[in-house]
């Protein structure tokens, strides 16, 4: 019992936490300081992963939410402007949509089954079949390794592709630019030209 | 940041330790938590943090842009390349079973050559696309902020 109030107290923290970052994410306009609390809500999320018990997610989160894409932001925030142009006006049609939505959301996990039970849908299917093989046949410990990298094999060849032409993709794009506008300056003698 | 004396001494006595926490977060992800994903990732944020420390210039002399045309299909083509041993070794495509003289040794080793090959080109391409856009800006000062 006493546990189980020490788990509502940190969810609860951590969800006041996540929604007053969002809140401050909406209201700044200062683009740097966007950047970094998207950072630390990258950082609440895996704290509450690991609450979750789905310490796998926590980590992705943690070093890719809140250590890379950071950086990146603030990588593409140096070849823009560092701020927000306007302040953004009060729509009240996306407000309503957005309103009707989440209420939608909520409503729909009314009818959800408990966390952590064993008679949720999505353990019924083809779940156990992946924990008994993960523990006779393949003998891995970590079942999410398993079924990753062994039963989902093909999707995870397929995530590594998709990972592999993003990093082509953004190299082609952006990578080798400078080094041909250095050699466009030195060819062109007209700098009007290039505007 | 050439006079952040914390930042540069603090992540220098860090970044061994971080790679070498990438290595076992690839190596030991059949037994906790973690893969080659995280371990790529992991792996990454330490150039990353090398090169926003001491520069993009110092981090390209410690890691060649060059390697990144190598290391970010490599990783994918173990990844397939194992698919296509376990198809010579007449098994179905990614079967592990066949790698090894018994199905689990062949699933633990194909799984740990899997794993690094997803680790070897999420490494390079997360160090492949903190270059491409550090490389378009000049340094930046501290009151660029």
């Amino acid at each position: 019992m006493g546990s189980g109030l020490v788990n509502v107290a940190v969810d609860i923290s951590l969800m006041t936490l996540l929604a007053v970052t969002a809140i401050g994410i909406i209201r700044s306009r200062h683009l740097f300081a966007t950047a970094m609390l998207s950072g630390i809500y990258s950082l609440i999320s895996a704290a509450l992963f690991v609450t979750l018990d789905a310490v796998d997610v926590a980590f992705t989160e943690a070093a890719v939410g809140a250590g890379i894409s950071t950086v990146l932001m603030l990588g593409a925030m140096t070849l823009t402007r560092r701020s927000e142009k306007h302040a953004v006006k009060l729509h009240i049609g996306p407000i309503l949509v957005c309103l009707a939505v989440g209420a939608a959301l909520i409503y729909g996990t009314v009818e959800m089954p408990p966390f952590g039970s064993t008679e949720a849908a999505g353990f019924k299917h083809i779940v156990p079949e992946y924990i008994a093989g993960s523990r006779d046949d393949i003998q891995v410990p970590n079942i999410v390794t398993s079924i990753l990298a062994s039963y989902r094999g093909f999707d995870t060849l397929g995530e590594t592709a998709v990972i592999f032409t993003a990093g082509i993709g953004v190299w082609f794009l952006i990578g080798r630019r400078r080094r041909e506008d250095e050699e466009d300056e030195k060819k062109t003698e007209t700098p009007g030209d290039r505007a | 940041m050439r006079h952040h004396l914390i930042l540069r001494v603090v992540s220098k006595l860090l970044i061994p330790f971080i790679l070498l926490y990438a290595l076992y977060v690839q190596f030991h992800g059949d037994y906790g938590p973690g893969g080659g994903f995280q371990a790529g990732v992991i792996f990454g944020a330490a150039f990353v943090l090398y090169a926003l420390i001491y520069g993009v210039e110092t981090a390209q002399k410690a890691f060649p842009a060059s390697w990144l045309a190598i290391l970010v299909p490599l990783g994918l083509l173990i990844f397939g390349g194992t698919g296509v041993a376990s198809l010579l070794l007449g098994g179905t495509y990614l079967d592990y079973d066949v790698l090894a003289a018994t199905p689990t040794g062949g699933q633990h080793l194909g799984i740990i050559v899997v794993e690094f090959g997803v680790g070897v080109t999420v490494t390079g391409v997360i160090i492949a696309i903190f270059f491409a856009y550090a490389g378009r800006t000049d340094d930046i000062q501290d009151d660029d902020w």
